[in-house]
């Protein structure tokens, strides 16, 4: 069957794939935007020890729940510029009027976040663990619930970011209205990680997580997609 | 025929001559019911077995977090209305409700500080159900901080009620928090589909509370919307004409 007559659905496909690749090249492209939030990530890490002082037993217990907090105020500090640089050049008022439902466009764009920031920050947690005295059990379960959990992260403020991106000086209330969401995955995260340091099963955690990474990618991109359209109008 | 009053609830001009005579009514039942439910509740209910006279708390405590959270619903339905069927009043609605939730959600969480301290030791502990009316308060917070960033009336309108559509993902948590997770806050105590845990010389003082809690809201709810109302269409002439009547 030619392609011309398959449904408009179905052409979404390489739309989403060019998008992706676009936005990926771009990121690329902005070293500085990757390796800021997770210098933030470090910094931050390293100055919590000096705050609350450096004893292991202590750090070991509270390690899970650091590292989960850095990650979501770093996720959030990088939201802010998601939408920001195409609203002002005007390429996402095109995006509205390309053919391809927006779901897809906003899809792209929280994937390219992920892949730049939660990614990297997941796959940087180990050593972060290694430095905050995390037991050995915990570092399989830290890492699988950072990747799962920035990826919700990134679609949730994703929501948020496209309702301020009209905003000037949008990033506090960015913060103020997406950290309210972000509290399940943080429950849920921290819960799985603490529960594999204490030796218990760990799976059920985990797969509210994926069942959270689930409804977000299914919700999310509609209610940023529609945020971006209100967003346009101001 | 018999739907037209509903389809006419939507113009705001409608909405503002209609409810100005529901008002006195709504007011009248809210103190008939809050005065003999706080002086059955606070004076003639039988002390508590366990806490005394500090459960006596229960009579605001628990009407108020009934309708922080019933406040966020009619809110967020009131935005999507809004959103789907482009009404103007459900917006006016919506914007309304959340100063009311905020106000009420604060009430709750402050009530149940100062009853915490008496029967649990501590004014704040990280419990469930504490720390999800908190985000409660913060989404309502989020909400009103939206409203306020906008300059044009119609997107703030539009966005807040995206905002608090997405925030309704959290309440069924917060309505569910005390049964899943068993910590430190007593289980609901009461429930429709089975028999009480609370006595009926207590429970009765309690729904009469509820009751007017949910006429007072009713009418702060009606009274906001027409104050906004009138801020919203002042250009118009019927509300020159309806000011006018009234100075």
């Amino acid at each position: 069957m030619p392609a011309e007559t398959a449904p408009t659905v179905f052409r979404a496909g390489p739309g989403f794939a060019a998008l992706l690749r676009l936005e990926l090249l771009l990121a690329l492209r902005r070293c500085a935007d990757i390796a800021n939030p997770l210098l933030f990530f470090v910094t931050v890490l390293a100055l919590l020890p000096l705050g609350v002082g450096p004893e292991p037993e202590l750090l070991a217990r509270m390690a899970p729940g650091l590292i989960w907090v850095v990650a979501l105020l770093a996720t959030l500090l990088s939201q802010e510029s998601l939408f920001r640089s195409d609203f002002e050049d005007g390429s996402l008022e095109q995006l509205t009027l390309c053919p391809q439902p927006l779901y897809f466009a906003v899809m792209a764009k929280a994937a390219v976040h992920w892949l730049v920031t939660g990614l990297p920050l997941a796959l940087l947690s180990p050593l972060l663990g290694l430095m905050l005295s995390l037991p050995v059990e915990g570092y399989l379960c830290l890492l699988i619930s950072l990747l799962l959990g920035t990826a919700s992260l990134s679609l949730i403020g994703a929501v948020g970011a496209a309702l301020t991106v009209a905003l000037r000086r949008a990033g506090l209330l960015l913060a103020l209205i997406v950290m309210p969401l972000y509290v399940p995955v943080l429950i849920f995260g921290t819960g799985a990680v603490q529960a594999a340091v204490d030796g218990y099963a760990y799976g059920a955690q985990l797969a509210v997580l994926a069942g959270l990474l689930a409804a977000a990618s299914a919700l999310a991109p509609l209610a940023a997609a529609g945020a971006i359209r209100i967003s346009l109008d101001n | 025929m018999a739907w037209e009053w509903f389809h006419r609830l939507g113009s705001p001009r409608w909405f503002y001559h209609k409810t100005g005579a529901w008002l006195p009514w709504l007011a009248l039942a809210s103190l008939v019911l809050l005065a003999v439910g706080s002086a059955w509740g606070l004076g003639f209910a039988p002390q508590d077995a366990k806490q005394g006279n500090s459960y006596r708390i229960i009579y605001i405590h628990v009407p108020a977090a009934f309708l922080a959270l019933a406040g966020y619903y009619i809110m967020a339905v009131s935005g999507a209305i809004g959103l789907i069927w482009k009404m103007k009043l459900s917006f006016v609605v919506m914007r309304a409700a959340a100063p009311i939730g905020a106000a009420l959600t604060f009430i709750a969480l402050f009530t149940g500080a100062l009853w915490g301290k008496p029967t649990w030791g501590t004014y704040w502990v990280w419990d469930a159900r504490i720390t999800s009316m908190l985000i409660l308060l913060l989404l309502y917070i989020g909400v009103l901080a939206l409203s306020r960033a906008f300059s044009r009336e119609q997107v703030a309108d539009r966005a807040c009620a995206l905002l608090a559509l997405v925030g309704t993902v959290n309440i069924p948590i917060i309505y569910k928090s005390v049964d899943w997770w068993f910590t430190l806050h007593q289980p609901a105590s009461i429930k429709l589909t089975q028999s009480n845990s609370i006595d009926p010389s207590m429970f009765y003082p309690l729904l009469t509370m509820i009751a007017g809690f949910y006429c007072f809201y009713a009418w702060t709810l009606i009274a906001h919307t027409r104050s906004l109302v009138l801020q919203r269409e002042w250009r118009t002439q019927w509300v020159q004409q309806a000011l006018g009547e009234g100075s």
